[in-house]
């Protein structure tokens, strides 16, 4: 599904990815932790086309496709969906709009009709409750006001409507409680499938312990430096990041 | 012309005219519009040394020559037929005006309160003499603007509304200006609106011309609203390109009177929108709100006064501004405090974007505070779209275009939400959104497709 090949990337001349090398195929879920600066975030924002970065050098396949050569909204639609570690508050832009506006764009490049607001709604109610999604907040502005958990909730929500062959979650986890952290890793579960495929990116195993990943990446200075199963999250936990960096 | 020309020009044109404004004028009447010349020729005409005309482009206004007429030119064909509003669900009392008159046919206002008076400015100056003569000319003779003196010599007609005290005007009253004809006219509109005690008046005015010619129209609408009374006032300006307007918008609030004002210009040549709101009785609250929509060459400039008064008053004013390609606005709000206006809550903010390099914007708040316990505030601020919020977006599959779209309509959006009249929220959502979408937002009964791009 995805292939990154000795992906280099830089923002403002310095260098973040100094050569990612990364194989994700269908129904696959990978971890990718790594201390603060390792360039986790960085990847995902390559990922989802921030054009912030510039791509030096390196290859990025994505079902068949040059990834690099597509733009934001065409790599959503073809199945790309960022969980935001910062989710932005839009004020002025309902949920409710946004998501109707996503959502028919996901269908007009599938070829298939926009959603009548009756068919809409009735999706949108199914998906909030995978979240356990408070209703009103359908009708409030993008982020606006909500808290630290409900922002994450309402990711998962998106990638319910959405659902994205890759998602890729970054740092869903921070800043949830322990209860929280169960409903947001319990939506994801529900809509993991056969035929997509997860990249979630943390700092701690404990989200590991609810979305069970197939293999684990360690990324250091911009280079995946360790990779395996999911027993490394729980060596790395023990032995903390110093034992990656000597 | 230049300015001087165009100032002596006016002189002549009164000083021509005057002998049949007086044959046609009351003695109020004329009182006023002599008063209003002496005025006049002290103040002059604002060029762009004027403090408060700096950005306003007047030189390119008054470089144009205008036909001003004191002949009626009432339409020569049904304008009812012309104008249908298009609101859906929006019920309204519609009014024409054309070309600055009180249109001779209009439609009977039925189903409404008896004691409710709606005609014509010229009719009520006979009619409802007292009345009129009570309220006329009574804020707007304060003002030391050229414009508005120039109004107040030549005015001769307008929409007049009063409703009495304990009354309910049941539907909106909208007031349609419709300009029309050949040549570049130089129009004078004027209306007196009064709100009684505990009355309420909701009113709609709405620019529409139906011509490709250069037109300069001077405007004042003065609107009194006595104690605890309530006027919920809503300008929409859609005009063309060639289009130059000076809008004046006088109110006077009385104790526990409220208004809720919305400036929308949403198209149009070079708008100036003057806007001066007296607090004059305790615990009145004025919500002044203005949206503007420009691009290219277009200018807009609103200048606001809000005048506390009396003590424990609340006023509120956002304004908020998008410019495109090489567009140029201006905002100067001034609050005055006056030394007893203790407890005075006010509250500015002018947010702007530009989305050009070549846009510009200048905003100036300005606070003159002569009591010592009050809360003011003031924000002003000048940017570009929220790039953060454009990834997001895009990233949720929205393409950048959509996206940028749903990022400018949320931007004015705050402010529709604030208009009570829910079908009027969503027309005027409509037409905004149209006018985004680089399609001039007019009603599809133009004949005239006057707003393509030249």
């Amino acid at each position: 599904m995805l292939s990154i090949k000795d992906l280099h990337a830089e923002i403002n001349g310095r260098e973040i990815l100094k050569g990612i090398n990364l194989e994700i195929k269908k129904g696959e879920v990978h971890a990718i932790m790594g201390p603060n600066g390792s360039g986790k975030s960085t990847l995902a924002s390559v990922l989802a086309g921030k054009e912030d970065y510039e791509i030096t050098k390196g290859e990025v396949l994505y079902m068949g496709k040059n990834l690099l050569d597509l733009s934001v909204e065409e790599r959503a639609k073809e199945g790309i969906f960022l969980s935001f570690q910062y989710p932005v508050e839009i004020p002025g832009v309902s949920m409710i709009n946004f998501m109707k506006t996503a959502v028919n764009e996901h269908r007009k490049y599938q070829g298939l009709p926009p959603m009548s607001s009756a068919e809409f709604l009735k999706y949108m109610r199914e998906m909030k409750d995978i979240v356990e999604l408070k209703s009103d907040l359908a009708n409030r502005s993008v982020n606006q006001g909500f808290s630290g958990g409900e922002k994450k909730r309402n990711e998962i929500f998106q990638m319910a409507m959405l659902k994205p062959k890759l998602a890729i979650l970054d740092e869903t986890d921070s800043g949830l409680d322990i209860d929280a952290l169960r409903i947001v890793a319990n939506g994801v579960n529900k809509l993991k499938t056969n035929e997509n495929s997860i990249i979630v990116i943390t700092h701690y195993q404990r989200l590991l312990d609810y979305i069970v990943p197939d293999f684990v990446h360690i990324l250091y200075d911009g280079k995946i430096v360790k990779s395996g199963t999911k027993e490394l999250a729980l060596e790395l936990e023990q032995k903390g990041y110093n034992w990656i960096k000597e | 012309m230049d300015i001087e020309t165009s100032f002596k020009k006016y002189i002549k044109l009164f000083e021509e005219t005057s002998s049949k404004l007086k044959n046609e004028d009351s003695e109020f009447v004329y009182k006023t519009r002599i008063k209003a010349f002496e005025k006049f020729k002290e103040t002059g005409l604002p060029d762009h040394n004027h403090e408060n005309y700096k950005y306003a482009g007047i030189a390119e206004i008054l470089s144009e020559d205008y036909e001003f007429s004191l002949e009626s030119r009432q339409a020569l064909v049904d304008l009812n037929h012309f104008f249908e509003c298009e609101v859906k669900d929006l019920d309204t009392h519609v009014i024409l005006l054309s070309n600055g008159e009180y249109y001779q046919n209009n439609k009977p206002i039925e189903g409404i309160n008896e004691n409710i008076i709606i005609c014509s400015l010229k009719e009520a100056k006979i009619k409802h003499k007292d009345l009129f003569e009570k309220y006329y000319n009574k804020t707007v003779s304060e003002s030391n603007d050229g414009f508005v003196a120039l109004n107040a010599m030549f005015a001769n007609d307008g929409l007049f509304i009063y409703v009495p005290d304990n009354t309910k005007v049941n539907k909106t009253i909208q007031l349609v200006n419709l300009t029309h004809g050949f040549g570049n006219k130089n129009i004078f509109k004027r209306n007196l609106v009064v709100v009684g005690k505990n009355a309420e008046l909701s009113l709609i005015i709405c620019d529409h011309t139906l011509n490709n010619s250069k037109n300069f129209t001077i405007d004042i609408t003065e609107s009194y609203v006595e104690e605890n009374g309530f006027l919920q006032y809503h300008t929409l300006q859609n005009e063309p390109n060639k289009s130059s307007v000076i809008n004046n918008l006088f109110i006077q609030l009385e104790r526990y009177a409220r208004i809720n004002s919305f400036v929308l210009s949403l198209h149009g040549g070079l708008i100036r929108n003057n806007l001066y709101a007296k607090l004059s009785g305790e615990n009145s609250e004025a919500n002044l709100y203005g949206v503007n929509l420009t691009d290219r060459k277009q200018r807009i400039d609103n200048f606001t006064i809000i005048d506390h008064i009396a003590p424990n008053c609340t006023s509120n004013e956002l304004y908020k501004g998008i410019l495109d390609e090489e567009a140029k606005g201006s905002f100067a709000g001034r609050i005055i405090v006056r030394p007893g206006a203790q407890k005075t809550n006010a509250y500015q903010t002018n947010k702007n974007i530009c989305l050009t390099p070549e846009a510009k914007m200048r905003t100036k708040p300005q606070l003159e505070i002569y009591a010592d316990d009050v809360k003011c505030s003031h924000g002003a601020t000048v940017g570009q779209l929220d790039e953060d919020a454009l990834f997001y977006l895009r990233q949720r599959g929205i393409d950048y275009k959509e996206a940028r779209l749903l990022l400018m309509f949320a931007f004015v959006n705050d402010i529709l939400l604030k208009m009570e009249i829910e079908p009027l929220r969503n027309r005027v959502a409509s037409l905004i959104n149209a006018r985004l979408r680089g399609e001039f937002s007019d009603c599809s009964h133009c004949l005239l497709n006057c707003h393509t791009r030249e």
